[in-house]
């Protein structure tokens, strides 16, 4: 009960209310809104977005940024294009894995460089992602890929539960979904319960402390950054998945509405602070917005102007919660 | 009893310099110890060659427990039970007060799942010992500066603590909060830890130290037991010198107010003030910490706009109404604390000397003369006697009765007629407070105002005209400083 209370208080218990409202709001505007179909639909298209934002949180969390994750997804994607048109016997296991360990790789890469050259965060990953974009132009000459075997084809059809419409027509719970789901679980698994996650919470809160305190500052700087690289690989996948094409600026600008949904999921920019949980609200948030939006045939430079908004307010409501608690003291 | 630590030959080497000279020095289980000493003296180091951080010159020998080392790892001094606690707290702000108690046992148990049952009961049993009683589940980011020191003090609790250093703890504390830390303190020597202290306050040292080392350029004057001690003979072990505060020149004649405050009142802060300096006068304000000194300061400078009350300038009326009037007034305000208040620690010294007066170097075309600027901040340094290795150097590498100067320098530049300062001697050696007080008379012979806030009574008994006592935001006394002064102040006032 006092768990529930306290959660209650939180900054995501905000974020519940506001989607709540939400949905309300849309509901009452456009009653096609709401429906079981529509929001599984929400989830599905969102997963990729999702498994970034679970990254990205990592990143912030331990003090850090990156910008570079979406470009880091496209090499995955262009590697795992490549080797199913390629080689399309072969099994699967290493067409999931490979773009993993890239992504891995990269983010290790970038974890390294802001550590030695100690540059800020920001700078490099702005340049890493220039390099990366930057040759993956020249090496694919902004060819798309497409055609992949048909299990690629079939698996992200793949439904775990499902019913039929009222036209017959099959829908349920995506397994993107629930991949995107089991990434988040073992994220909050990894924060809240391995000292792992409470020693990148640390550094995050202040990281000359978690140095004196005997904390591998590196060491948790290539764990933050290789976790956003895995889920940038596996983005990249999901993605792929999704549109079943590889193209070069697909996923460009994603880097700034999955920074904006972990920070309307209520983790701070400096660091040290935020949830899993938090973090995949404001991801169905944004998501729900765009959805009804679409509905209700907003145009969609107008979606850009609400997305904006909606993060205004909530810092509002953040900085409003954090004052008040300081006076609660 | 045995000691618990004897240290011998302990030799350290910067280039150019030598940090310590074949220091000597022990401690016994139990010990309440304070080391003391000027800016500079190596008292520092010796508090890292404990902790391990700095390495002794070979033919060191260090004895703890009867284990002997040739120096000290980081992980040997935490094995050993040595804590050290540095004035700018390792502390989490983001996580909760048990979780940075027990933070160090994540490192300790082999499985990586944390344990958040036995985090909250060695937390608990940890704060049950120093009697700390806030909510564990609280963030440590909102305690106060005094609440965050105890948690550290408890943090080092978990584990096997033996010997814990705490680096100036009482700097930025009200007395209630020393008094809880002196409890806490205690709370440890019954259990057999010793504490080693490093602080400025006379009166600090004399209340809770058992031994008193004196620690000048590197070498140990000697090992005393307070009662041995006086501030006069503290003083001349840790300089060397000895110190003659000559009360301020008398004012000739009447020479007119500069400042004027009539009933001046801030709901909840401070309530009919009414104060008067002169020309060339010094005012100290006294009172505990929180009885509205620093708020009255900051509405004179414009800062914190009383509700009611006129204040005046040279015998004008005038609304202050920012920290920009009152520059413009000539008055100018140091700040207690320099540290978020008065120096960019980051910038050049040239910088911060010069930030107020920007505007006395642009030409006419707008552009900043930098050869001037450079000129005259170097004046500032000579005048003030600032040890400083370039202009260029960061503000951070001045120690801190340098960065108190700079601070000074600063608002002096602005060639005030009304100089605020508050508590302008906090954290300061010996040494570089007794140029702080002759420099303030000096500036007063000049014609200058001047009101010395402070909560050191003998500070401002020796160095003002006038004494006022304030009291939950009202002047409450008034008294011209003489022999019987203090006295008089600590049986009215319990002031100490």
């Amino acid at each position: 009960m006092e768990r529930i209370k306290h959660s209650l208080s939180t900054s995501s218990a905000f974020l519940v209310y506001l989607l709540i409202i939400m949905i309300a709001v849309f509901t009452a505007i456009n009653p096609n809104f709401f429906s079981a179909e529509n929001f599984l639909t929400i989830l599905r298209s969102s997963s990729y977005s999702g498994i970034f934002a679970i990254g990205f949180l990592f990143v912030l969390l331990s003090g850090g940024l990156d910008v570079s994750f979406a470009s880091i997804a496209t090499i995955g994607q262009y590697v795992t294009g490549t080797i199913l048109i390629q080689i399309p016997g072969m099994p699967w296991p290493i067409v999931v894995i490979v773009p993993l360990i890239v992504g891995v790789l990269l983010g290790s890469f970038n974890a390294f460089m802001i550590h030695k050259l100690n540059a800020p965060p920001l700078i490099i990953t702005i340049a890493v992602q220039n390099i990366l974009f930057g040759v993956l132009q020249f090496i694919t000459k902004g060819h798309w890929l497409y055609n992949f075997p048909k299990w690629f084809n079939q698996f992200p059809l793949t439904l775990v539960v499902s019913t039929t419409n009222a036209n017959g027509v099959k829908y349920g719970l995506s397994v993107l979904t629930v991949i995107w789901f089991a990434v988040a679980l073992i994220a909050a698994f990894i924060l809240n319960r391995t000292i792992y996650g409470r020693r990148l919470y640390a550094m995050g809160g202040n990281v000359e402390a978690a140095r004196r305190a005997g904390i591998n500052i590196l060491k948790y700087r290539i764990f933050a950054y290789g976790f956003l690289g895995f889920c940038s690989g596996l983005a990249g996948l999901v993605h792929t998945m999704v549109t079943q094409t590889v193209a070069p600026n697909t996923l460009v600008g994603n880097e700034f509405y999955t920074i904006a949904a972990v920070v309307l999921g209520g983790a701070s920019i400096f660091g040290g602070s935020g949830s899993v949980f938090g973090t995949v609200l404001g991801v169905i948030i944004m998501a729900v917005l765009t959805n009804a939006l679409t509905i209700m045939r907003v145009p969609a430079y107008w979606h850009q102007a609400f997305l904006g908004a909606i993060l205004i307010g909530s810092m509002a409501v953040t900085a409003a919660n954090s004052r008040r608690a300081m006076k609660k003291g | 009893m045995e000691n618990f630590i004897t240290m011998r030959n302990i030799c350290k080497n910067y280039i150019g310099v030598q940090a310590l000279k074949d220091v000597d020095f022990s401690l016994r289980h139990g010990e309440i110890h304070c080391l003391v000493g000027g800016n500079g003296s190596g008292k520092s180091t010796l508090i890292k060659v404990l902790s391990g951080v700095v390495k002794p010159e070979p033919g060191a020998e260090i004895i703890i427990d009867g284990k002997v080392f040739s120096h000290l790892s980081v992980q040997d001094s935490i094995d050993q039970g040595i804590r050290v606690i540095y004035q700018d707290l390792a502390l989490f702000p983001n996580l909760s007060i048990k979780e940075n108690i027990a933070f160090f046992l994540y490192g300790e148990t082999k499985s990586p799942i944390v344990d958040w049952k036995m985090v909250d009961q060695r937390a608990r049993a940890a704060m049950e010992i120093i009697g700390l009683t806030i909510n564990p589940d609280r963030k440590v980011g909102s305690l106060t500066i005094a609440e965050q020191q105890l948690v550290e003090i408890t943090r080092s609790l978990v584990g096997e603590l033996k010997l814990l250093i705490l680096d100036e703890p009482t700097a930025s504390l009200t007395r209630k909060e020393v008094n809880a830390l002196f409890e806490a303190i205690y709370k440890l020597q019954e259990r057999g830890i010793s504490s080693m202290f490093v602080s400025h306050k006379m009166n600090e040292i004399f209340e809770i130290a058992e031994k008193v080392t004196v620690i000048r350029d590197g070498e140990i004057i000697g090992v005393y037991p307070p009662a041995e001690l006086d501030d006069e003979k503290l003083v001349f072990l840790m300089t060397g010198k000895s110190f003659q505060t000559e009360p301020p020149e008398p004012i000739q004649g009447d020479p007119g107010n500069i400042l004027e405050t009539r009933a001046l009142t801030k709901a909840g802060e401070f309530e009919n003030v009414s104060i008067s300096v002169k020309k060339g006068e010094i005012v100290g304000i006294t009172g505990l910490l929180g009885a509205g000194r620093t708020e009255l300061a900051l509405s004179i400078f414009g800062m914190n706009h009383a509700d009611s009350g006129e204040i005046f300038i040279d015998g004008k009326k005038q609304d202050i109404s920012s920290n920009v009037v009152a520059r413009k007034l000539g008055i100018a305000y140091v700040p207690e604390d320099r540290l978020s208040q008065g120096v960019i620690l980051d910038q050049p010294i040239i910088e911060n000397l010069t930030v107020t007066v920007f505007d006395k170097f642009v030409d006419k075309f707008g552009l900043m003369n930098m050869k001037k600027r450079r000129s005259e901040a170097g004046q500032m340094v000579d005048d003030l006697l600032m040890k400083i290795s370039s202009l260029d150097a960061p503000m951070r590498t001045l120690s801190g009765g340098n960065q108190q100067k700079g601070v000074l320098a600063k608002w002096l530049a602005t060639e005030p007629k009304i100089l605020i300062l508050d508590e302008p001697t906090v954290g300061i050696d010996v040494y570089a407070k007794n140029s702080v007080y002759e420099l303030i008379k000096e500036l007063a012979k000049e014609g200058m105002g001047i009101i010395l806030i402070s909560d050191e009574i003998l500070e401002v008994l020796s160095n003002c005209h006038r004494v006022l006592v304030m009291q939950q935001g009202q002047i409450v006394y008034e008294l011209t400083p003489g022999p019987d002064s203090a006295d008089e102040l600590l049986e009215k006032f319990n002031l100490a």
